[in-house]
């Protein structure tokens, strides 16, 4: 069967990603699909363990050669990945894709100056000399905001705050323009205001450069501003997916709204929880039966006994909001409406 | 933060000063190492009843006379206070000493260590004579021990849960297990005595006599010390190299687009070799104080060999000597690991 | 010449052959199995050598010249001077470049005990008196850089090495028994003529002045000691580095604990010399090499003698054992060693005789065999003299069972006589370190224990043995060591060699004492006197006959074993016999196969 290139930029079809273990198949991704175009940023959501970083490593092309089984397709800029080389996917890493990894202190090599691993990304895809691929990691340096960047060229991660880190991070992962831009948990390891820096950063870059941006993150909060499309993820799977008001001011799934409980906000402690999710994420190698979130959600007793029997189907609710879940819509909705937001807004 | 030093470049200032520290350190720590030799060697003997006259017995022949007995007391100053007696061989290092044996004096120039109280020849150029078969079987081991060792180490890191990755790791546990003794007679008895291919036990040649011969009659003794090293070296790195391989530096450089081969070399390999390299700076320091097992095994006649037997024949001046020339060795691997690892991990200093 | 006692001699012979019929070795008869040796010199067919033919026969007899010989050693000598050495191997070793006045006859058996003149031309002249030794020397013998050996250089090589402070580990014989007054020795005093103990009237005669009849001098000047040394040549300790060679080889150099070299000494002339040969060109010798692979070298034939003489370590003996053809590549000779326990008879309740008589009976000595090796590595003993010492006679006064494990009926008789008939406990002695000498004491603890004696096993450092704890009796009577395990061998094989030591009432000392037992017997005390003093042979040796029986009647003397080496000649080795004297091949007879 041949199928056709997709007009988006990215598309993720029906992607799996299993990795056999002494215990079991661990579905860490598990029919994964969405699309993505160019100048437009995706924030993935999710507990750990839902799937979201090892999603974005399986587009980089990262488990190949290992022990994962994958499945299903990937197309960037009309271009299969999934089936594709290693080698050549390799030779797209760095350039078409990169990725923004988080806690940038143990991402960077310890031995090796900010510079000289900028200088190497840059020259992995650009044969250039040394000489002009320091002059570039400088530039780079200096347009994420980094103060006398041809000082702080030679320095080494350790001697770098964190938030330069980071910002050094961004610096090495756009040094050859890529056109999809993954950053997992960019701003995890900051402090709330570097935070806002950062992201703004990002976006300012995504801007200049028209890429398309991935934001992985458990954090509602960070992709709130930036998204234009929110995925949220839960056991391998996507149990929600809409525009960024769609997530916002119309989630119609359970564990959407736990997430929205559970997102801090500048005016609270972080760590108060409005409505935290019970429980801790499922095992993904015993998934539970029926709905993968049942043993969690705290209406599974309105799904007519389907929640421990059928798996929910992902489906359009309405102008390309999908939501996985047994309830009717009306039910959600008015869940939603009558009982969820009016706790949220009084609070 | 940002450093008044360059990182990785440490100022030449701070070298010198660091140096000079610790060439004091390690001068002080050869007294109080020569300092408890001599205790060991003479306060535990007295306190458990040794008379001089019981300890001068050993350097005599069989039922030497009273006579005889008083004359080793009297020659070897057995029957000195301990500090005198240090104190004399102190002296000696500095100022050179005088001994007298039979019809004139012998001269015993700085740095005087004394002569053995068993045959009588002076420790110092004794050493001298006995470094070079140390050095060759030491340095040529731990050649052939690193190279071996971590390649072994990051295949089997590479290849893990293959059965290459599990014989290696097999052969390995065998090597860290078997004493080098049985692995020594066992080469000398197959690869000498059966095959004959190498030359036999006690055939080591200064280099400077016979090249061919001496490289020959090291091989066995090379590969039978790289054995038990390289299976040593072999697990660490392997397992640096599976913990290095976990780290997210690596996975940034994958995903910058570098080869495999670069990732591995480049990024893992060297985070890996650094803390092996320490490890290997001190097992070599040790090594060249004597490697007993190997040079005894072989008997080659290098500083370990001289230090079994001395320490078995009570021989004072030479057990010292050798602890000295040691613990030299240790404290010069120890700076010289300092010194590297600063240079190849700009996050440790020197200080 | 004295005469050797016949009676002796004769038992010694029947020890030899009774050890080879054990063997069953069928000398000269059987076809070859290795076919490589088949020597040029056609004299013999080596490889039809069977185990223990070197005990009785020359295996492989040569005179083919050439070759290098090749000796290793575990150790290294205490000195390569012969004026300054104690060891067994050595005394026969220097024999290679240093002749001392008399040496032992070159012969295999009982033959080999005789001793014949060396650097002498007859064996001593003795005065009426006893006291005056006299010995005239070969003339034209030369020292290796040509100049000819001096009555002054024998004068000479004795006062080195029994009157200095700084040659201390040869034996100080000639320093005890020399009438030399307070002579300071040749270092402190340059003057030669003060030594008063040897008179040299003559360049070729040599007068020994002592102080008491000694019959048995000619012993005395076969140690190595009494080969010349130029006054001008002594280097004191350092002379070891470059010996004035008078035997068929000189040094060509040596490295102090690595390596001795020898060479054809061209002065040495084979017409003054009866009992060395001069047949392989080179000598080498390896110091401080592996024990396990001196026998694995030996077994490939790489060397030819392991110098030591101790004979193969357990792993080598177990190789060669198991294969018949090894097997005959090895000899099974007595060493000078007897293997003993003592009973201190001034122990309760060791101090009655008849406790002891008790341990005598109750011994399994099969048991107390085996830590030495079984069979190979000693006989049972019965007596203190050991086979291959001249005066030896067999007997046994305490028959132990006819399979030797022991009479506990006779030992429980003697119990009941000591007023213990139930048995008592008491101390065992060992040398801690000596893994052997425990086994033993442990093989004791389980005999005794059938008849109710109780030992504790006490171990002591080797090191400080005889100067700290059994050889101090105080410490001894203090910690009730009723029993201790020694061995002993003899610096010249006679009686008097092998028992003044151990079993004279005068040689107890305060520290150092190897007559542990403290046996003070006055009839033993006399009979040694009378012994000494005795030139006769025939009657000395009966004289020590009758000391060996009058200890054992003590009780307070128990051997184990004559000790026995295994030792192994490889096929490249030609001349090879054992000689009694050190238990050893005889080292200036070999020769090698090229």
């Amino acid at each position: 069967m041949t199928t056709q290139p997709p007009e988006s930029f990215l598309e993720l079809r029906d992607l799996r990603i299993h990795f056999p273990t002494e215990d079991g198949l661990v579905k860490s991704v598990d029919g994964l699909s969405y699309k993505l175009d160019r100048g437009k940023t995706l924030g993935i959501v999710g507990e750990s363990g839902s799937g979201k970083s090892v999603t974005s490593l399986g587009i980089l092309g990262l488990h190949k050669g290992g022990s994962a089984k994958i499945s299903g397709e990937i197309w960037l800029d009309g271009e299969e990945l999934v089936s594709a080389s290693a080698d050549h996917v390799r030779t797209l890493r760095g350039k078409k894709m990169a990725m923004i990894f988080q806690d940038p202190l143990s991402s960077m090599h310890p031995f090796y100056s900010v510079g000289a691993q900028i200088v190497e990304a840059y020259r992995i895809h650009n044969k250039v000399s040394k000489a002009v691929a320091r002059k570039h990691a400088i530039d780079m340096l200096g347009r994420v905001g980094i103060p006398q960047p041809d000082r702080r060229v030679d320095d080494f991660p350790h001697q770098f705050s964190g938030g330069m880190r980071q910002r050094a991070m961004i610096a090495m992962a756009l040094s050859c323009d890529p056109e999809l831009l993954i950053a997992d948990e960019p701003t995890t390891a900051l402090d709330v205001t570097v935070q806002a820096q950062i992201l703004d950063l990002m976006t300012d870059l995504q801007r200049e450069f028209n890429s398309a941006l991935i934001i992985i993150t458990h954090d509602l909060g960070v992709v709130a501003e930036l998204s234009d499309d929110i995925l949220v993820m839960y056991g391998g799977k996507c149990v929600e997916y809409g525009s960024a008001e769609d997530i916002f001011y119309r989630p119609e799934h359970p564990y959407t709204w736990g997430l929205l409980g559970s997102m801090p906000r500048l005016d609270r402690d972080r760590t108060e929880r409005l409505l935290p999710i019970k429980g801790t994420p499922p095992s993904l190698i015993n998934v539970p039966s029926g709905c993968a979130f049942n043993p969690r959600c705290a209406y599974a007793g309105r799904t007519e006994g389907k929640s421990t029997t059928q798996v929910p189907e992902l489906l359009e609710t309405e102008g390309g909001h999908l939501v996985r879940c047994h309830m009717p819509r009306a039910e959600r909705r008015s869940i939603w409406d009558n009982e969820i937001k009016p706790m949220m807004e009084s609070t | 933060m940002p450093g008044s030093d360059p990182p990785g470049h440490p100022g030449r200032t701070i070298v010198v000063a660091f140096i000079v520290r610790r060439v004091i350190a390690a001068v002080l720590m050869l007294a109080v190492v020569s300092m408890a030799t001599f205790a060991i060697f003479f306060l535990i003997p007295r306190a458990l009843g040794q008379t001089p006259e019981g300890m001068a017995s050993r350097y005599v022949g069989r039922d030497a006379t009273p006579e005889a007995i008083q004359g080793a007391v009297k020659r070897l100053h057995l029957d000195d206070p301990l500090l005198v007696q240090y104190g004399r061989f102190v002296k000696g290092i500095v100022a050179g000493e005088d001994y007298s044996l039979g019809p004139k004096k012998a001269e015993c120039p700085a740095p005087c260590f004394g002569f053995s109280f068993n045959n009588n020849q002076p420790v110092w150029p004794t050493l001298l004579d006995r470094l070079p078969a140390t050095l060759s079987l030491a340095l040529g081991a731990a050649v052939l021990w690193l190279v071996t060792g971590v390649s072994i180490g990051v295949i089997s890191a590479l290849k893990r849960g293959t059965a290459l990755d599990r014989a290696a790791m097999t052969i390995a546990l065998a090597g860290v297990s078997l004493p080098i003794y049985f692995t020594g007679l066992v080469s000398l008895s197959v690869f000498a005595y059966t095959l004959g291919i190498f030359p036999g036990g006690g055939s080591y040649t200064p280099i400077t006599q016979d090249p061919v011969m001496w490289f020959q009659a090291l091989v066995l003794p090379w590969i039978t010390l790289a054995f038990l090293y390289a299976a040593l070296y072999a697990r660490l790195t392997r397992a640096g190299m599976l913990e290095t391989m976990g780290e997210d530096y690596i996975r940034t450089a994958r995903a910058k687009g570098l080869r495999e081969r670069t990732v591995v070399t480049k990024h893992a390999l060297r985070a890996t070799l650094t803390p092996i390299l320490t490890i290997f700076g001190l097992d070599l320091g040790l090594l060249l104080g004597g490697a007993v097992l190997t040079e005894s095994t072989f008997s080659i006649q290098g500083v370990g060999k001289l230090v079994i037997d001395a320490i078995r024949g009570n021989d004072l001046p030479v057990v010292l000597g050798v602890t000295l020339f040691a613990a030299f060795f240790i404290v010069l691997a120890n700076l010289i690991v300092d010194i590297l690892y600063a240079v190849v991990d700009p996050r440790v200093r020197l200080s | 010449m004295r005469k050797t006692n016949v009676l002796a001699l004769a038992a010694l012979g029947t020890v030899l052959t009774m050890g080879l019929a054990a063997c069953g070795g069928t000398a000269g008869g059987g076809g070859s199995t290795s076919p490589a040796n088949n020597g040029s010199t056609g004299t013999g067919n080596a490889s039809a050598a069977k185990h223990n033919d070197g005990y009785t026969k020359v295996v492989n007899p040569s005179d083919a010249k050439g070759g290098t010989l090749k000796f290793a050693l575990t150790d290294e000598p205490d000195s390569a001077d012969p004026g300054n050495t104690y060891y067994a191997w050595n005394w026969n070793f220097t024999r290679l470049y240093a002749r001392p006045l008399m040496t032992y006859a070159a012969k295999p058996g009982p033959e080999g005990l005789k001793l014949v003149p060396d650097l002498a031309e007859a064996p001593g002249e003795v005065s009426a008196d006893g006291k005056t030794w006299t010995y005239k020397l070969k003339k034209g013998i030369k020292y290796d850089d040509g100049t000819e050996v001096k009555a002054a250089d024998v004068k000479y090589a004795i006062a080195r090495s029994n009157f200095t402070a700084e040659l201390t580990d040869g034996p100080k014989y000639f320093a005890q028994y020399l009438d030399a007054g307070d002579y300071k020795g040749p270092y402190k005093d340059k003057n030669l003529d003060d030594f008063k103990g040897i008179e040299t009237p003559d360049d070729y005669t040599v007068v020994f002045k002592l102080k008491a009849p000694f019959s048995e001098f000619d012993f005395l000047v076969a140690n190595p000691q009494s080969a010349p040394v130029p006054q001008a040549k002594d280097t004191g300790v350092d002379y070891e580095k470059a010996v004035a060679s008078t035997g068929p080889y000189k040094f060509e150099s040596y490295e102090v604990g690595k390596q001795l070299n020898l060479v054809r000494n061209e002065n040495w002339d084979q017409a003054t010399d009866t009992t060395r040969k001069q047949l392989p060109d080179r000598i080498e010798v390896q110091y401080k090499q592996n024990a396990e692979d001196i026998d694995n070298r030996l077994i490939a034939g790489q060397i030819q003698v392991d110098l030591g003489g101790t004979g193969l370590q357990p792993a080598g003996r177990a190789k060669v054992v198991s294969n018949p053809q090894l097997k005959d590549s090895t000899d099974n000779p007595f060493t000078p060693f007897n293997r003993y326990a003592m009973m201190s008879t001034k122990v309760a309740p060791f101090d009655n005789v008849e406790c002891r008589k008790a341990v005598q009976y109750a011994t399994d000595k099969v048991a107390t065999q085996a830590p030495w090796g079984g069979p190979l590595g000693g006989d049972i003993g019965t007596t203190a003299m050991t086979p291959t010492t001249v005066g030896y006679k067999p007997f046994d006064l305490y028959p132990n069972g006819a399979d030797h494990k022991g009479d506990l009926a006779k030992a429980k008789e003697a119990l009941a006589a000591c007023g213990h008939p139930d048995g008592f406990s008491t101390n065992i002695a060992v040398r801690g370190d000596r893994t052997k000498e425990v086994q033993v004491a442990e093989a004791m603890q389980a005999s005794l224990d059938r008849v109710g004696i109780k030992l504790t096993i006490k171990k002591y450092p080797s090191g400080d043995w005889s100067a700290q704890y059994a050889g101090k009796p105080d410490f001894v009577h203090k910690n009730n060591l009723g029993i201790m395990i020694a061995g002993w061998g003899s610096d010249w094989p006679s009686g008097f060699g092998f028992l003044s030591q151990i079993v004279d009432g005068r040689a107890i000392k305060p520290s150092g004492n190897y007559n542990m037992m403290e046996l003070d017997d006055k009839s033993i005390n006399e009979l040694l006197d009378k012994g000494v003093q005795t030139s006769d042979a025939a009657a000395r040796n009966e004289i020590w006959a009758q000391v060996d029986q009058k200890v054992m009647e003590s009780a307070a003397f128990m051997s184990f074993v004559y000790e026995k080496t295994l030792i192994f000649r490889p096929a490249s080795l030609t001349n090879a016999y054992v000689h009694p004297a050190w238990g050893m091949y005889d080292y200036t007879w070999l020769g090698v196969k090229q």
